[in-house]
């Protein structure tokens, strides 16, 4: 009976420190998006999305950044997926255990943890520093050298759990190999591919590190995809430091665009995904 | 002699008289020779030689490990999915050795419908779980796929059960209407053999029952091989059956003789249940 109430006891205790610890993780995030709402609500209007980036002391918004990181979050990803889809189908359906595959697949882990920043400095000696000025292209591929490692690992992760005799019984209907990855595997993974683009996505909309050598900023309304472009975060990362009154408001309210944005992408991520799970 | 099995019974496939137990002598559909199959270095089947005949059941049984599922995996050659698996000797199927590297291996596959242990729908709706492998060698206009999507869900016992949401998941279906539906999907590629690898030994018994019926309507148009576990279900739906044992054949005869007079005391004890 002793040991009885001795084992109840150190449940409790675990109990209680589990509870503390997770709810001092939730209290920071929590704090965060507290402050981020409280102070950048204010800042939230419709001349934010219509105006372009002011000088200080004067009224203005962030339209030219907003449409900096969509243009730039848009042509990394369609550069970015595809590969990073194709060579997780390699590594999943046609490499498997070959000497190649274990290759890529190394050299894709260590892509996966690089520090942004170095991939940053990478696209400015490869790019930036030839075509002697900063630019949007720059900016875009330094962004997507971040997405390809993701998707790479996510589409390989999701053909991987695919069940082989899945595509035994596509086989034994005398299906080539091709059309067994493209009409079943993809079929079958596909919602978790997607989640995987998504991640990426998520993860490129607020990395400012790769864009601070590449795309650079741009105070004005620019389309040209040769010249520095303006974008939310190198944009934040300037107005937040600044003394200005103004500029520091125009930073939260874009901090408070780009944390509604990861956030609901990671939701709807979260969503497909489960709704996966449910099918199977 | 390696590989020497008796199967006395065996109708001669060459045109001369047939054993006198047999009204009909069947047509030989597949003529295996000699087989041998490695996993790597294992040898898993030690010189296998045995007809399969057409529009007749072969059953093939065992204890586990015998060899039983690999040899069925030879018939279709679904083995050389895995690099590390081959086999040498011959499979003539039709008087056509199809274990030749030049013969095309998908086109092999049209022709022998294979059905798993596991039911394997694909994760798209039931007609297109159908029409998937028509789609890959006809092209067909909209009503006579239709038709033969609907003639294959009836031949395999699954319309009524399905012809009002032929639109949903094939997953939404339960286990052995799965079954049912991975038999139409084979046999709506008129196929001339059909390879059955434990058709049965994932479902309840009232599936099983609904699948062996189904086998006895089959069997009028196809030359079926089914492996189980089951050695009911072996006398139930097969009329012959070959035992096998540590990739040896041991037996092979027609069914009730089998069942009622092995030939070899090891067949005996197996289906006895003195061992396996």
């Amino acid at each position: 009976m002793q040991l009885y109430a001795r084992r109840r006891f150190i449940n409790a205790a675990a109990m209680t420190i589990s509870m503390l610890a997770a709810a001092l993780g939730i209290i920071w995030l929590a704090a965060i998006l507290w402050t981020l709402v409280s102070h950048g609500i204010t800042a939230i209007d419709l001349r934010l999305f219509t105006q372009m980036t002011p000088p200080p002391g004067s009224d203005g918004g962030l339209l030219n950044a907003i449409f900096g990181s969509v243009v730039m979050t848009g042509i990394a990803t369609l550069v970015a997926a595809p590969i990073g889809v194709l060579a997780g189908t390699y590594l999943a359906e046609y490499g498997r255990n070959g000497r190649l595959a274990e290759v890529v697949r190394f050299i894709n882990d260590i892509l996966l943890s690089a520090p942004s920043i170095i991939i940053g400095l990478f696209v400015y000696e490869v790019m930036v520093v030839p075509m002697r000025h900063f630019s949007a292209w720059a900016g875009a591929m330094a962004l997507a050298i971040i997405v390809v490692p993701i998707v790479l690992r996510t589409t390989e992760d999701m053909l991987t759990l695919v069940p082989g005799s899945l595509r035994e019984a596509a086989a034994a209907l005398g299906t080539p190999k091709w059309r067994v990855v493209t009409m079943v595997s993809y079929r079958a993974a596909m919602q978790g591919m997607v989640t995987g683009v998504m991640l990426a996505i998520a993860r490129i909309s607020g990395e400012t590190a790769p864009l601070l050598f590449t795309a650079l900023n741009n105070q004005f309304w620019s389309t040209d995809l040769n010249a520095p472009m303006a974008n939310l975060p190198v944009v934040i990362f300037h107005f937040a430091l600044s003394p200005y009154e103004d500029w520091q408001r125009l930073a939260l309210g874009g901090a408070l665009i780009i944390t509604v944005f990861v956030l609901a992408l990671n939701i709807a991520a979260r969503v497909l995904a489960n709704l996966s799970t449910l099918k199977q | 002699m390696h590989g020497y099995i008796d199967t006395k019974p065996r109708p001669a496939s060459n045109g001369t008289k047939a054993n006198g137990a047999l009204a009909a002598a069947p047509k030989v559909k597949i003529e295996i020779k000699d087989l041998r199959f490695y996993y790597k270095d294992f040898e898993a089947l030690k010189g296998i030689s045995l007809p399969l005949y057409d529009k007749r059941v072969t059953a093939f049984i065992g204890p586990s490990g015998c060899g039983k599922s690999t040899l069925l995996r030879v018939l279709n050659r679904i083995y050389e999915l895995y690099p590390d698996q081959r086999a040498t000797g011959e499979v003539l199927v039709d008087g056509r050795n199809i274990l030749d590297p030049r013969e095309d291996v998908n086109l092999l596959r049209a022709r022998i419908g294979m059905v798993f242990q596991k039911p394997t729908p694909f994760p798209m709706s039931i007609y297109d779980n159908i029409a998937f492998g028509i789609r890959l060698y006809e092209r067909l206009s909209r009503p006579e796929l239709d038709e033969r999507v609907e003639s294959a869900l009836r031949r395999a016992a699954l319309w009524n059960e399905v012809k009002d949401k032929l639109r949903q998941s094939g997953l939404s279906l339960s286990g052995g209407q799965q079954q049912r539906l991975c038999i139409a999907r084979a046999i709506a590629l008129k196929p001339e053999v059909l390879l059955l690898d434990e058709p049965a030994s994932a479902l309840d018994p009232i599936s099983t029952a609904k699948i062996e019926e189904l086998i006895n309507e089959l069997k009028s148009d196809y030359c079926i091989v089914i492996v189980t576990h089951n050695m009911q279900q072996a006398a139930r739906t097969a009329d012959y059956t070959a035992f096998m044992y540590l990739g040896e054949l041991i037996e092979f005869n027609e069914t009730t003789v089998m069942f009622t007079h092995p030939n070899k005391k090891q067949t005996e004890d197996y289906i006895t249940g003195r061992f396996g």
